[in-house]
C-alpha cells in the first residue's frame, strides 16, 4: 500500500490478508492462492504489509475490549491515511470486524469477503476456467462459517463460486443457517475445548465426511484448521481434501 | 338470583384483572433493574419484524410439523378470545348469547369455526404431551428443565384441553341454540337429560370455563408460557444488525483515543464515575435482555443447536435465559437491597460462558427473538476486564496481540514474508 501511496496511485481493492493468511503456514497457502487469482484476472490490489494489524476480533469476543480497541483504532489510523476505499478480506471474522465493527469507530469502507467477491469476478467473466476441471462430476460439501453465513447472511455467494468448478455439491444436513460450527468462533481457537464428550470439529467433521465429498469447501483459515483436524480423526485424511474456495478457483483458472 | 351471579362475575373477573395487572407491574420493574438501550429506530422494519416474527411466526416454520400444530394452538388462543369477549359480556351484564341476536345466521357459523379450533387445539395439545412425555425429544427432556419447568410445561397442556373440553360441553349442552358444528354431534350422548340438568350442566361449564380462563391469565406471570403475550414486544425491540455486530462500549472506545489520538478525543472532563466493564448481575444487562429472559418459552431449540451443547459441554443457552429471569425475580424481589449473589457464579458458571463459540445458532433458532449470545459476551467481559479471570491460554494470545499484532507469537515483521515468498 505504502509503494502505491508513494506512487501517488490508489489500488481497486485493498487485500486484507488477516493474521491467519500471514502467519499460519496452513492459511497462507489460501493468501497465496487468492493473489494468484488477483494476479491473473489483472486486479491492481495492495496490501499493508507490515502496517497491518489483527482486527482484535478474538479479544473481544474473549471479553478484552481494550485490545480491541486498540487494534481497531490504529487498524482505522493507518486505513483512513491510506484513503482506503474497498477491502477484500479471506477470513470471515477480520471481514464481521471490518464491516460491522469498524463504522462506529469511524472506519467506513466498503469490506467484501473474498467469496463474494470471487462470485463477482465470475460473473463479470473476469475468471474464465479450464475446460478439463479436475473437479467436474466430484461430489464437494460446503461448510458455512458462522461469521459469513448467520454472522452476514451470505449464503449464497460461496456457493455460486463452486458451480462453477462444474463440481456435484452436496450439502451436509445441517447446512446454511442451520450449519454448525467449526468450534473456533469466539476466541476458541486460541485455547483448549472445556470438557465435553466430543470436540465440535469432530462433530462436523463426521458430518462433513459422511456425505462421501471428496472435498470439503470452506471460506474461513479457522474453519480450514478445525475442519482438517476432524477428519483427520476420521482417518480420511488421505481421501477428503478441506480446501479453500480460492484454492478450488486457483487450481482450475485458466 | 342473576344479580348475584352478575355480582359475583364481576368480582372475580375484577379481582383476575387487579392481580394479573399487579403481577405485571413486577415484570416491568423487575424488566426495567436492566440498563438503557435505544432500541426505537426503524419501527417500520420493527413492525414488519412483529408482523413476520411474531404474529406470522415465521421461525417456528424451521421445524413445519410442530410449527403447524402450534399454530393451531396459537390461532385457536388468538381467535377464540372473541368468544371470551362474549362471556365477559354476558357474565357482566347477566345476558346469555349476547351476540346471538346481533350476528343472526352468522352466529353459529362463527361457533362453529371456534369449535373447529377447539378440536385444533386439543390435538396440538394431546401431540406435545406426547412429544414431551412419552417420545421425550431430547430438547425437551434436558436437565435444565427438571422439576418446575417440565411440570410448568404439563399444566399449561393440560389446562389447554381442559378449557377446550368445556367450551365444546358447554355448547353441547346448549340445546336451545341451534346445533353447532362440533358439539352439535354428541348432542346424543346428553339426550334424555331434563332440561334442569343440561341448564345446570351448561352454566357449571361456562362458569369453569371462564374461571379456568382467569386463573389461567394469572397464572402465565409465573410460567414459560408469558411467551404469548411477550413475544409481541420482544420481536418489536429485536435486534436489527448483523448478528456478528458486537456492542461497542463507549467508555473504552474513549479511554484508547485517549491514549492514542488525544487530539479527537475531545475536551469534556473524564466522568467521576467508574465504568463498569460487562455484566456481572441482571441490572448490569440492558432492559432488552431481561424482557428476553421473561419471553423465553424454554422450548430449547437454541440449545439443540449450540455446538457446545451438542458436544457435551455444559453450556445451553436456555439455561443462560432460565438464569436470567430466576435471577431477575429474585433482584426484583429484594427491592434495591444486596443478597451477596449474581447472576454469574450464582447461576451461570465460567465454564459455560467459556465454551460458547459465537456461532450464533441460538440466536438464529430463537422463534422469539431472543439473543442469549448477547448476554454471554457481557459477561464474558466482566470476567476478563473486572477479573482478570481468562483461561491462560487467552492471556497469551491478548498479550501477543498487545505486542505482536496477532494472536499468535510471531514477529509483526514476518507478516508479508509470504509475499516474499511468492515474489522470489
Amino acid at each position: 500500500m505504502a509503494e502505491y501511496a508513494a506512487g501517488g496511485e490508489s489500488p481497486e481493492i485493498l487485500f486484507w490478508v488477516g493474521c491467519a493468511g500471514s502467519f499460519d503456514q496452513r492459511a497462507q497457502k489460501i493468501t497465496k492462492a487468492f493473489v494468484t487469482i488477483l494476479d491473473k484476472v489483472g486486479v491492481r490490489f495492495a496490501i499493508l504489509g507490515k502496517e497491518e494489524s489483527c482486527t482484535g476480533d478474538p479479544a473481544r469476543r474473549a471479553g478484552n475490549e481494550f485490545i480491541f480497541q486498540m487494534m481497531a483504532q490504529n487498524n482505522i489510523m493507518v486505513l483512513n491515511n491510506y484513503n482506503v476505499k474497498k477491502i477484500v478480506t479471506a477470513c470471515p471474522h477480520c471481514f464481521n470486524t471490518l464491516r460491522n465493527e469498524y463504522p462506529e469507530l469511524g472506519g467506513n469502507y466498503e469490506v467484501i469477503h473474498h467469496a463474494t467477491y470471487l462470485q463477482q469476478l465470475i460473473d463479470a467473466g473476469k475468471i474464465k476456467m479450464k475446460e478439463e476441471g479436475s473437479f467436474k462430476g466430484k461430489k464437494i460439501t460446503y461448510h458455512d462459517s458462522c461469521y459469513l453465513g448467520r454472522a452476514n447472511n451470505i449464503y449464497e455467494a460461496p456457493r455460486k463460486v463452486l458451480e462453477a468448478l462444474d463440481a456435484e455439491l452436496v450439502e451436509m444436513k445441517r447446512c446454511k443457517s442451520n450449519g454448525l460450527c467449526c468450534g473456533a468462533g469466539g476466541a476458541q481457537m486460541f485455547k483448549e475445548e472445556e470438557k465435553g464428550s466430543t470436540r465440535i470439529n469432530f462433530e462436523r467433521g463426521r458430518e462433513a465426511v459422511e456425505t462421501g465429498a471428496s472435498v470439503i469447501a470452506s471460506n474461513c483459515p479457522f474453519c480450514m484448521t478445525m475442519l482438517t483436524d476432524g477428519v483427520k480423526e476420521q482417518g480420511k485424511e488421505d481421501s477428503v481434501k478441506v480446501l479453500d474456495i480460492a484454492e478450488l478457483i486457483a487450481q482450475q483458472i485458466e | 338470583m342473576h344479580i348475584i351471579q352478575e355480582l359475583l362475575f364481576v368480582i372475580a373477573f375484577g379481582l383476575a384483572v387487579y392481580l394479573f395487572s399487579r403481577k405485571a407491574g413486577q415484570i416491568r420493574r423487575n424488566i426495567l433493574l436492566g440498563r438503557d438501550v435505544q432500541l426505537n429506530d426503524e419501527p417500520a422494519l420493527r413492525w414488519k419484524n412483529v408482523l413476520l416474527l411474531a404474529f406470522g411466526q415465521k421461525k417456528m416454520f424451521r421445524k413445519p410439523l410442530v410449527a403447524v400444530l402450534h399454530f393451531f394452538v396459537y390461532a385457536g388462543f388468538i381467535i377464540i378470545n372473541l368468544e371470551i369477549l362474549e362471556i365477559i359480556l354476558d357474565g357482566i351484564l347477566g345476558k346469555h348469547r349476547l351476540f346471538a341476536p346481533i350476528l343472526g345466521g352468522l352466529y353459529p357459523v362463527l361457533i362453529g369455526c371456534f369449535e373447529i379450533l377447539a378440536v385444533l387445539v386439543i390435538l396440538g395439545c394431546a401431540v406435545f404431551l406426547i412429544r414431551r412425555n412419552i417420545i421425550k425429544v431430547k430438547r425437551l427432556n434436558q436437565h435444565e428443565l427438571d422439576g418446575w419447568p417440565r411440570s410448568d410445561a404439563n399444566y399449561i397442556l393440560i389446562t389447554e384441553i381442559v378449557l377446550m373440553l368445556l367450551f365444546l360441553t358447554m355448547n353441547t349442552a346448549d340445546q336451545a341454540h341451534s346445533p353447532f358444528w362440533i358439539s352439535g354431534q354428541f348432542t346424543g350422548i346428553l339426550s334424555g337429560l331434563s332440561d334442569t340438568t343440561l341448564i345446570a350442566i351448561e352454566r357449571s361449564c361456562w362458569w369453569l370455563h371462564i374461571l379456568g380462563i382467569l386463573a389461567f391469565l394469572n397464572y402465565l406471570p409465573y410460567s414459560k408460557h408469558l411467551h404469548i403475550i411477550l413475544a409481541f414486544p420482544n420481536a418489536y425491540y429485536s435486534d436489527l444488525l448483523p448478528k456478528g455486530k458486537m456492542e461497542n462500549m463507549p467508555a473504552v472506545q474513549k479511554e484508547v483515543q485517549l491514549m492514542l489520538q488525544p487530539e479527537l478525543a475531545g475536551s469534556e472532563p473524564a466522568s467521576d464515575v467508574m465504568p463498569k466493564f460487562g455484566a456481572k448481575d441482571v441490572n448490569d444487562l440492558t432492559w432488552k435482555n431481561l424482557l428476553d429472559a421473561y419471553s423465553c418459552t424454554e422450548c430449547g431449540r437454541c440449545t439443540a443447536a449450540c455446538p457446545a451443547n451438542i458436544t457435551g459441554k455444559k453450556l445451553s443457552p436456555r439455561k443462560i435465559m432460565m438464569d436470567t429471569r430466576d435471577r431477575a425475580e429474585e433482584l426484583g424481589l429484594l427491592a434495591n437491597k444486596e443478597d451477596g449473589k449474581s447472576l454469574l457464579r450464582d447461576y451461570i458458571s465460567e465454564e459455560e460462558l467459556r465454551a460458547c463459540t459465537s456461532c450464533n445458532a441460538c440466536v438464529q433458532e430463537c422463534p422469539v427473538s431472543i439473543n442469549p449470545l448477547h448476554i454471554i459476551l457481557q459477561l464474558r467481559r466482566h470476567l476478563v476486564m473486572e477479573e482478570s479471570s481468562a483461561p491462560q491460554e487467552w492471556n497469551m494470545m491478548f498479550s501477543n496481540i498487545e505486542n505482536n499484532m496477532a494472536p499468535w507469537k510471531f514477529s509483526p515483521d514476518d507478516r508479508d514474508k509470504w509475499a516474499i515468498e511468492m515474489n522470489s
